[in-house]
């Protein structure tokens, strides 16, 4: 346990540290910085992983590890709490770290000036706002995480990535201020912005307090429902995932999780279903939002040419899919979303880093006059010195290739025999299983809600498989190794291991579905974390003597 | 004085969210500053708005907001200036490349309807 205490700051702190590295290291000795930022990445995913074992090695209800940070005890200080949730949210960051940093070492890095310091700083927002156990410091490193992200988004420069960056920059300031509207009225009912102090008091609220309370809770969800790209609030999210270079849209898709991960942690935590008043505030409008959300994603995926774009919708799709499912409510569908996620993240981001290397495979003076994906892209001219010229171009490269992306293919739609058929199959089973509770219990989603869920859910996979399979004809049937691909090991390397993650994930499904099983159970009981994190004392400093209770008044 | 400070929260807000919605980059710029300005002011607002209060709990009262006014909502306004601040220099940057990429100000890049 006391490992583990140590731990929980580490995935904040190491990014930070490797930052500092890197802006000494310079962009004149880019093999070094390259090498230091893996090394970084790679350690943070060791990190990530070590304190996933630990939480899991603690039995079913799992440890929750609070590092207090300057040694101020809470609801005063600023708590970081590494619980189920959270190790599994790191664990899946570090993956899509890992690879993303891969990828870039093998040219996208050299398209700009400081991808890497920008790249550790945007994992350690995203490390921080799963890890912060403060509203405020929610906020903060939402920040951190969003200014690393306006950086790399313009990573490369060009005049269709300043654009739909001007407008990315623009919602998100508006998200900025509606989070910090939505605190300031939660800090003024409760007094407090410490997660779980907050959660304590909540059943003490006054009842005239409480629409002022709810509407805090409103405004704080606008914000987070912008960054998880919840329809109507999306239209950000395809000109700006696709303009943006490839390793970074692969690594944006965890940032609209980080959104769907507020969500998660601050209604289950403040709203519980089995809480007296407010239960489950918000649920059905949460819910509508989710399918609506599914709807759009579904019907852009199906309306989608370029690969880009498919991988974009997919993103929204996958969005609503977790909304919805988070907005039922219940542990077995909680279990399966989480799943999900974790799949769905590492697919789509596997898709994303793809979506280049595929457009190599073809000759483009031949396909010019036939094809919309011929274009002269955006960022075709600016990149030129960036491309790699000839890499090592593999024997077998076009059939390997075709290959990673079938399997993404399968992985995204969700066809067996890969993980997403998996998480798809235990979410509609879950969904299947809650039908006849919901019928009971009126004041829920209820059994018409969720028969549509199911019909969108299948519909969506339907048509991802359409839209998949007639870019993989176009790309490989249609006029595929005419050109042998130039692949770099590195970039091979980045899909290979996004891919294998995910292939790891159905393999050991057993184990994976019981750990998102216990994480919603213990997501559903919120008593466990508000007492540890209140509960944690503040450790005695080597040289002054034990504090105990008495002295601290 | 809450009417003062409620009318102003209410009007630069109001006057941030329509310059928000105006086609000019810089207009959007202001906008954003002004609501800016409304979010600083509203979560000032919210640590109890008196005069002639230090903001440290004296010896022999009791420590509630009749007797002391809140710091924390200070500090956290402190933060989300430095943070806003920031941002919106980045912002102007982003817009001047726009402006030097379009060779017009409006937010989609293309000359619109003025």
């Amino acid at each position: 346990m006391s490992a583990l205490l140590s731990l929980a700051v580490l995935p904040v702190v190491l990014p930070l540290v490797a930052t500092a590295a890197l802006l000494i290291i310079g962009e004149s000795r880019r093999r070094l910085g390259s090498i230091v930022n893996m090394a970084a990445t790679l350690a943070g995913l060791v990190v990530a992983t070590l304190i996933l074992w630990q939480v899991d090695a603690a039995g079913e209800a799992g440890a929750i590890a609070v590092y207090l940070t300057a040694n101020w005890p809470a609801p005063y200080g600023i708590t970081v709490v590494a619980d189920r949730l959270s190790a599994l949210m790191l664990v899946m960051a570090g993956l899509v770290g890992v690879g993303t940093a891969l990828y870039a070492s093998a040219g996208w890095s050299r398209a700009g000036s400081y991808f890497f310091p920008l790249l550790q700083i945007l994992l350690m927002g995203v490390n921080g706002a799963f890890l912060t156990g403060d509203l405020f410091n929610l906020f903060v490193f939402f920040e951190v995480m969003l200014a690393a992200s306006y950086g790399l988004q313009l990573h490369g420069s060009g005049a269709p990535r300043v654009q739909s960056g001007l407008h990315y920059i623009a919602i998100n300031l508006l998200a900025s201020s509606l989070f910090l509207i939505g605190l300031a009225v939660i800090y003024g009912v409760m007094g407090s912005l410490s997660m779980a102090d907050v959660a304590a008091r909540m059943p003490l609220v006054a009842e005239s307090d409480r629409g002022l309370l709810h509407i805090g809770a409103v405004m704080l969800a606008m914000a987070f429902l912008i960054k998880a790209a919840i329809w109507p609030l999306n239209a950000w999210l395809v000109p700006a995932y696709t303009a943006s270079s490839v390793p970074v849209a692969a690594l944006f898709v965890v940032m609209t999780k980080v959104g769907l991960y507020a969500i998660l942690r601050l209604w289950t935590l403040l709203f519980p279903a089995g809480a007296e008043v407010s239960a489950q505030f918000g649920a059905s409008f949460l819910f509508a939002g989710g399918l609506l959300t599914l709807c759009f994603g579904a019907l852009g995926v199906l309306a989608s040419i370029r690969l880009d774009r498919i991988a974009a919708f997919s993103v929204i799709v996958s969005s609503g899919t977790l909304l919805a499912a988070f907005a039922v409510g219940s542990i077995e569908v909680g279990s399966a979303a989480l799943f999900y996620l974790v799949n769905a993240t590492l697919a789509t981001s596997a898709l994303f880093l793809l979506v280049e290397v595929v457009k190599r495979t073809r000759s483009e003076t031949q396909t010019r006059h036939l094809d919309a994906e011929a274009l002269p892209d955006e960022d075709d001219n600016l990149d030129d010195n960036a491309l790699p010229l000839v890499g090592r171009a593999f024997p077998i490269s076009v059939a390997g290739l075709a290959l990673a992306f079938l399997v993404c293919a399968l992985l995204v739609a969700g066809l067996p025999p890969l993980a997403g058929f998996l998480a798809k199959a235990a979410l509609l089973q879950a969904l299947v299983h809650q039908l006849p509770a919901t019928e009971m219990n009126p004041s829920t989603i209820g059994p018409h809600g969720t028969w549509l869920m199911i019909v969108l859910i299948v519909s969506s996979g339907l048509f991802a498989t359409i839209s998949l399979a007639r870019a993989g004809i176009r790309h490989f049937w249609l006029k595929g190794g005419v050109l042998a691909s130039q692949l770099r090991a590195a970039e091979a390397g980045a899909v290979l291991l996004l891919l294998l993650a995910s292939l790891g994930l159905a393999v050991f499904a057993e184990p994976a579905l019981r750990y998102t099983q216990a994480t919603s159970r213990y997501l559903h009981a919120p008593q466990p974390y508000v007492d540890a994190v209140l509960g944690a004392r503040a450790r005695p400093g080597p040289a002054t003597p034990a504090i105990d209770e008495g002295s601290v008044r | 004085m809450e009417v003062v400070l409620a009318l102003v929260i209410g009007v630069l807000g109001g006057a941030g969210v329509w310059l928000i919605l105006r086609p000019r980059t810089f207009q959007v710029v202001m906008g954003l500053v002004l609501l800016s300005y409304a979010v600083n002011l509203f979560i000032f607002s919210m640590g109890s708005l008196v005069i002639d209060k230090p903001p440290i709990v004296t010896p022999g009262h009791a420590a509630s907001l009749e007797h002391y006014s809140d710091p924390m909502p200070q500090a956290l306004v402190l933060t989300a200036i430095v943070i806003g601040f920031a941002t919106t220099a980045l912002f102007l940057v982003v817009l001047l490349a726009s402006r030097g990429f379009s060779g017009t100000d409006h937010v989609d890049g293309v000359r619109g309807d003025p």
